[in-house]
């Protein structure tokens, strides 16, 4: 067991920041993600062997090989291809790596795990072809793959763009993209959005990328259906209204073999949820978030955590939240005096402050509407790994689930395993509905495995005799 | 002021669920009280095997009648707990195993339990998924298991069919003895009951505390692993000779693996933490029975909480110097035997004379005056019959 005095989870700017910070400061500071090469969702790294043509590559891509030199340069600890596991004690790690498990352990603990994807379902939405949003983003980036030879783009925020213009560049074609928000909010989140210059560059060089394609673009549109059973072969999107409900306006049909949808990010908490750190419905941050101070730290004693997997904020907010987790996590183990974490935090916290007002105007944009979760039909699949339909949520409502793991006993909904990743909200939206609020409603309780392991990588070769049997129960 | 219950229970698990549904239906007033949602506690996050080969020796008589309950929950609770019976198999790897299997099948069978020793062979025809290395095993066929995240929702709709006033979500914060019977404290005020049934699982020991009567309760840290559906990998509930194993398939393709490995939490916290080199041993003692699960996927790892008396045997019956007060609780193997032993104190409250003896708590209660030879209390522990009431 290799013994650090910081453990990083999360390689993305939020965690390789604070690992940097920390390690900057004099800590030996261990970084885990289970990508080959850190990055993150958003710096993600082609695999080895796949080469990306120099004229696509943007400012993403530069800042990524930056944080990737910038680790490869510090005495952080690199642990690529390592998928945690399991988190116990105070606080030992283990993540399941080419050579088995192996365990870390260590007084601090940084979670930056990242955000996962909100989806609201609908008829067809597990039809193959049918992707999210943010998935496709990893499938153009680390594969350099189109999702289909012809994809409808749909859904909410700034993704929709940077997607179908990625699509258009790497050569496939986008039949629409499908927006949930209304010209009128994109004006709207204009003025917040002019204080990053560079992002407002960045999107409007897809939006002219895209009019040069003549993609069609619906605004205050949703997908209502995929249909093809086999494979997606048309989308049905009709028109809504600023919360997401259908108004009856005529629906149109759009022959597409892909389709990327996403309704925006929720906080990945569940290394805080899993430690049983104290938690806060926090909307404007995407969901159930972590209680934390403005370091990161947590109501539990040693966990930090940061980026998307405290509140989904994007890259920029990631970076500072993790750098000024860094340097809290050297200043309370004693090794950064505290003039010097002052200063160095005083100037991440003015500019992290900056970068929330962008933040803030792109989560408006990306926010939950529960007006669609309400418009879900009977008989369409909310858990896709228990084929949980909704019939059956609301069955377990009326004979009288109260609180959201009430609820998974009673319908299976979330243990199968993505443990709630992919239903959780849905299924926690529906519950509101019924008990007041996603207060009442609660949260998954946090289990491990973090991430499904097959046991074979798990438990690798063994003898019986090396098994620790204890003593027999009593007869 | 309102008229009080017949009867108020403290905790919703298995024996305060059943206990309160036997009394409703005979017709007693019943208020059953949960701190949290029915059956969430070990009741709802067990492994849900109903086995005799797991099971005590003194329980065997309670769990054959209890797995009989089991097997017709939907005749007599009205409700499906996904209960499927099949054969069971207790296997031996080394030659330890093998005379541990020999002596504690031999002693379970002298119980009543339909056990049989039989080849590696024999067990592999019986379950052909079966690894390789096996000596001996013992085969029951009254075996099987239930889905214990069921239990919650069909005793939630059969308490209410039979009339019990159940109140979720409502902690108990002591009982009071007063004229007439027993005021429950809870947040919106006492709630007056003249019989009173303590069922609080590992909690039993500060709701005694309630009542001035010292009862130390062991707290296990019971960890479980699930995989993720696959195809058929078993058909039958294997363990192993020193009971650390329970394993099978549910027909929804999920493996479930237990066998009381322990891991860390207390009363106050809960099951909050496994212990990996736990997991990862009971996962490898279920990959050596059963090798095609290692190519399935880890989906959920859980703790959850089970109460031990002194002796690990039950604490059912009246509670000593305390009229119309009883406890229900610490069942080794307390799902499978549960239902059974939660009826027969019902049985007792309702004035019948239960079908089987109950196990009344004086034998474990530290009175200078009860008890001048406490050696002899805690020699009573494996075999020997408990007393009639
Ligand atoms: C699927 C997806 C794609 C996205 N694509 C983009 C995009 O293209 N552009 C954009 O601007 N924003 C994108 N976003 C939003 C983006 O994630 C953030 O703005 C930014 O990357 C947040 O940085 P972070 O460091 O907080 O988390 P991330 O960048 O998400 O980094 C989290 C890291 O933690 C690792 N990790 C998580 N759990 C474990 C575990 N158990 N064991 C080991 N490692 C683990 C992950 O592999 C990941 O590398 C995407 C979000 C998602 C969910
Ligand atoms: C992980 C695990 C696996 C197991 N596997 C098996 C198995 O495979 N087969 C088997 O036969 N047995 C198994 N057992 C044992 C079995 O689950 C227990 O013996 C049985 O469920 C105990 O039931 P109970 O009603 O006594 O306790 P519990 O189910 O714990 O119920 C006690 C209830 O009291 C409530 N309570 C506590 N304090 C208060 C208060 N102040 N006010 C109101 N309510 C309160 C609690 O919330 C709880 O719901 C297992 C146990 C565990 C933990």
């Amino acid at each position: 067991m290799m013994q650090a005095d910081l453990i990083v989870i999360g390689a993305g700017p939020a965690g390789a920041a604070a690992a940097l910070a920390a390690s900057e400061a004099g800590l030996l500071v261990v970084l885990l993600d289970e990508d080959a090469s850190p990055g993150g969702q958003v710096y993600r790294a082609p695999p080895a062997g796949l080469s990306v043509a120099p004229d696509t590559r943007g400012a993403d891509e530069r800042a990524g090989d930056a944080l990737r030199e910038a680790v490869a340069a510090s005495a952080v600890v690199w642990k690529g291809g390592a998928r945690v596991w399991s988190i116990s004690g105070a606080f030992r790690v283990d993540a399941v790596t080419a050579a088995g498990s192996e365990s870390f352990t260590a007084p601090r603990l940084v979670a930056a795990t990242g955000a996962h994807e909100r989806l609201v379902p609908f008829p067809g939405w597990t039809t193959p072809g049918v992707i999210g949003l943010a998935a496709a983003t990893i499938l153009l980036k680390s594969q350099g793959m189109v999702p289909g030879r012809r994809t409808v783009v749909a859904g909410c925020g700034p993704l929709l763009a940077a997607v179908a213009a990625k699509i258009v560049a790497g050569g496939g074609a986008v039949a629409a993209i499908i927006d949930l928000s209304g010209p009128g909010d994109w004006l709207k989140a204009l003025p917040a959005m002019a204080s990053r210059p560079d992002l407002l560059r960045q999107g409007l060089g897809w939006a002219l990328k895209l009019g040069a394609a003549c993609v069609p673009v619906l605004f205050r549109h949703t997908v209502t259906a995929v249909s093809g059973g086999e494979a997606c072969e048309a989308v049905t999107v009709a028109p809504v209204d600023a919360e997401g409900r259908p108004t009856g306006g005529r629906s149109r049909v759009f022959a597409a073999d892909a389709l990327a949808i996403g309704h925006g990010l929720v906080p990945g908490s569940e290394i805080p949820k899993l430690l049983r750190a104290e938690h806060r419905f926090e909307p404007e941050a995407g969901g159930w978030a972590p209680v934390r101070d403005a370091f990161g730290r947590c109501s539990v004693a040693g966990l930090y955590t940061v980026g998307d997997g405290a509140a989904v904020a994007g890259a920029e907010p990631a970076r500072l939240s993790g750098r000024l987790a860094g340097l809290a996590a050297a200043q309370d183990a004693g090794r950064l005096p505290a003039h010097v974490s002052a200063r160095e935090a005083g100037e991440a916290r003015a500019a992290l402050d900056k970068a929330l007002v962008f933040a803030g105007a792109i989560n408006r944009l990306m926010r939950a509407r529960p007006a669609m979760v309400e418009e879900i039909a009977k008989d369409t699949v909310i858990c896709r790994c228990e084929d949980v339909r909704r019939g059956e949520i609301e069955a377990a409502i009326s004979a009288g689930a109260r609180e959201i793991n009430q609820l998974k006993h009673f319908t299976r909904c979330g243990m199968g395993p993505c443990q709630g990743r992919m239903c959780g909200e849905t299924a926690a939206t529906l519950l509101a509905r019924h008990v007041g609020s996603r207060e009442a409603a609660g949260y998954w309780t946090g289990r491990p495995p973090l991430r499904p392991v097959p046991l074979a990588d798990l438990l690798g070769e063994f003898d019986y005799g090396d098994i620790p049997v204890p003593n027999p129960a009593p007869l | 002021m309102s008229t009080p219950f017949d009867l108020a229970i403290v905790g919703g698990g298995i024996h305060g669920a059943t206990v309160a549904l036997f009394c409703a239906r005979a017709g007693m007033r019943t208020v059953l009280f949960e701190r949290g949602s029915l059956c969430r506690e070990a009741s709802g996050v067990n492994a849900g095997t109903l086995t005799m080969q797991m099971t005590r020796v003194a329980l065997i008589p309670y769990a054959l009648q209890a797995h009989a309950m089991w097997a017709s929950a939907r005749e007599w609770l009205g409700h499906d707990a996904g209960v499927v019976v099949c054969d069971g198999l207790s296997l031996a790897f080394t030659q330890r195993e093998v005379e541990l299997l020999s002596f504690r099948a031999g002693k379970r069978r002298e119980a009543g339990a339909p056990i049989d020793l039989v080849t590696a062979t024999a067990a592999r025809a019986v379950e052909p998924g079966l690894g390789e290395g096996v000596l001996l095993a013992a085969h029951c066929k009254v075996d099987g298991y239930a889905n214990a995240y069921l239990t919650g929702q069909a005793y939630h709709a059969a308490l209410i069919e039979a009339g019990v006033d159940l109140r979720e979500e409502t902690p108990v914060s002591g009982v009071e003895r007063e004229e007439g019977g027993f005021a429950v404290q809870t947040a919106a005020g006492p709630v007056r009951a003249k019989r009173l049934v303590l069922a609080g699982g590992v909690w039993l020991e500060e709701m005694m505390a309630w009542l001035g009567i010292t009862l130390p309760i062991k707290v296990l840290v019971n960890q479980l692993a699930v995989t993720e559906r696959v195809a058929p990998v078993m058909r039958t509930v294997v363990g192993i000779a020193s009971g650390l194993l329970s394993l099978k398939q549910y027909p929804h393709g999920t493996v479930v693996i237990g066998g009381g490995w322990q891991g860390r939490g207390d009363r106050q916290r809960g099951g909050v933490e496994l212990v990996p080199e736990s997991l990862i041993g009971n996962m490898r003692l279920a990959c050596h029975a059963i090798p095609a699960l290692r190519h399935a996927r880890l989906a959920r790892a859980w703790a959850g909480l089970e109460a031990e008396t002194a002796d690990a045997l039950p604490a059912a019956g009246p509670i000593p110097g305390i009229p119309d007060a009883y406890i229900c609780g610490s069942v080794h193997s307390g799902y499978t035997s549960g239902p059974y032993i939660a009826r027969l104190l019902a049985q007792r409250i309702l004035g019948q004379e239960p079908a089987d003896p109950l196990f009344p708590i004086d034998r474990l209660l530290a009175s200078p005056a009860a008890s001048p030879t406490p050696s002899a209390a805690a020699g009573r522990a494996t075999d020997e019959q408990p007393q009639h009431v």
